[in-house]
């Protein structure tokens, strides 16, 4: 068999119909769920610990430094170090904390996020569940990982702890609105929630192109708030190291903290693997209408190789904010979204509706 | 709050941002600004700077002569009790008495580098130098003398 790595469906289908003829249809389901299981599982870890890597050396880079460079080849493996040092570590228990929320907390922050990446297409065919409601399920399950921070506030029997996640609850209650606003403004232009729909239809030009000014603000809102809903800076004020000395994780140690961390980290790709599906064509490579050859050649590039060259694109801008821009107090927060995120943001899904009924969109 | 102050201020602000963005992208993207300097690797081509508080010396000219009377006040004045002045009493050929410095005593480990012995030696016999490679295997040898083997008080300072 010859697989086209242009096009994952027939080695899927391939995969598919050999367990099928080979095992009990029950068993076959169980046998593909476990491999896609796996298969996350180690992306998951390796695309965490690659990102922890990468945000060291960016930022290192932004503050005139070097960053890691001793663990590997320019400091390659220094996240590896770190994470068996995470994995030896002593998992403090807390005498006065509610022990099953306690040791729950951490699973729930992670599984809303590896939940996330199930809709997300990597390429032709790479694509775990396709939903007709791909965005709208995406929404609904990352923001359950604020339960998850919620909980290992509360439970940690900790002040510092209880305001970082009261603090993360009001942020990621309030900037849920404007990442919502933002990818409607773009469903409205797909006339889809389908991921695989949405990037198809972007085969002739990324929606940040053929949406032009609408597509562009919804674009810069979507980056603005979903680095808030991520607890990243310069919206960390959920675990603001200065004042709460590290929030709603303070009394996690060991695997417990990793998880956290990881979870962090993944929150963050995710986020910008949505912003370059539903702005930048996601796999789809970059397309002119009538340039054939140019076209052509762009699709000489794997799939998968856009989709992650675009997803760090977008990672690196996010971390661009996060090492120029000073932390906002939350009324600040609170206020670049209620009277300005928002308001705009309504606007925009108006103007975007008017722009598909009259076909001023390319 | 007007609406046109309203627009204005979101222009205002992201122009802000942009700037800031500029200068971290800026650095980013010429990584030969990195100030940072990899320590063991450039030890043969390290240069430190002069006013480096590395440790305490005491400066000898060509003849071997220092510029210590041993009059005592830097050992007064170093709050670690990191100098200890050891003095002797001789006659010069003239018959008057005279008191020269034995041994210099400078104990680098208990050392805080306040400068304090330098700033008040009357006769600016001691310096900083910026040699900061202090690392022994025994603390015997962080207790230093300072004036060396046969050295003698220059001419002319008293």
């Amino acid at each position: 068999m010859n697989f086209n790595i242009y096009d994952f469906t027939s080695f899927n289908q391939w995969i598919d119909n050999y367990l099928y003829t080979s095992l009990s249809p029950f068993w076959a389901l169980i046998v593909e769920m476990t491999i896609i299981g796996l298969v996350f599982l180690t992306g998951y870890a390796l695309v965490g610990l690659f990102l922890v890597y990468l945000e060291r050396k960016v930022c290192a880079l932004m503050q005139n430094r070097i960053g890691p460079n001793r663990v590997g080849p320019f400091g390659l493996f220094q996240t590896i170090a770190d994470l068996i040092k995470l994995l030896l570590k002593e998992l403090i228990s807390i005498k006065q904390a509610d022990k099953l929320l306690f040791n729950l907390a951490p699973f729930i922050v992670i599984i809303a996020s590896f939940l996330c990446i199930a809709a997300i297409p990597f390429a032709k065919g790479l694509h775990a569940m396709d939903f007709n409601i791909g965005v709208f399920y995406v929404m609904a399950v990352s923001s359950m990982g604020v339960v998850g921070i919620l909980i290992a506030g509360w439970s940690s029997n900790n002040k510092y702890s209880l305001i970082g996640a009261m603090r993360s609850g009001a942020q990621i209650v309030s900037y849920e609105l404007s990442v919502g606003l933002s990818l409607i403004t773009m469903v409205v232009l797909a006339g889809s929630m389908q991921f695989s729909t949405i990037v198809e239809a972007q085969s002739d030009g990324w929606f940040i192109f053929k949406g032009h000014i609408s597509s562009v603000i919804a674009f810069i809102i979507f980056m603005i708030a979903s680095t808030a809903e991520t607890n990243r800076g310069p919206f960390d004020l959920a675990e603001a190291e200065s004042e709460l000395t590290a929030g709603f994780h303070t009394e996690y140690s060991g695997i417990k903290f990793a998880f956290f961390f990881l979870a962090e980290y993944m929150n963050m790709f995710i986020v910008a693997a949505i912003a370059a599906t539903v702005f930048w064509g996601g796999w789809m490579p970059l397309h002119i209408g009538g340039l054939d050859g140019f076209n052509h050649v762009m699709d000489f590039i794997p799939p998968f190789v856009w989709f992650f060259g675009k997803t760090f694109v977008i990672i690196f801008l996010m971390m661009w904010f996060k090492w120029t821009f000073p932390r906002l107090r939350i009324d600040q927060l609170l206020t670049l979204e209620w009277k300005y995120l928002l308001p705009i943001n309504l606007l925009n899904v108006l103007l975007m509706a008017l722009m598909v009924l009259m076909g001023w969109h390319f | 709050m007007n609406v046109i102050g309203y627009i204005s201020s979101i222009f205002k602000g992201v122009i802000s941002l942009l700037k800031g963005m500029k200068v971290t992208g800026s650095y980013f993207f010429r990584p030969w600004t990195v100030v940072t300097q990899k320590y063991p690797e450039n030890r043969k081509t390290l240069v430190m700077y002069e006013r480096m508080k590395g440790e305490i010396v005491m400066p000898h000219n060509a003849n071997n002569e220092h510029k210590c009377t041993g009059c005592g006040i830097c050992e007064i004045n170093c709050p670690n009790g990191t100098i200890e002045v050891i003095s002797k009493q001789i006659q010069t050929e003239e018959g008057k008495k005279k008191r020269i410095i034995d041994k210099h005593i400078y104990r680098i480990g208990m050392c805080t580098f306040c400068g304090l012995c330098v700033k008040t030696c009357p006769s600016n016999a001691l310096a900083f130098a910026p040699n900061f490679e202090h690392a022994v295997f025994n603390r015997a040898k962080l207790t230093k003398v300072l004036n060396q083997e046969g050295s003698v008080l220059e001419k002319g300072v008293e």
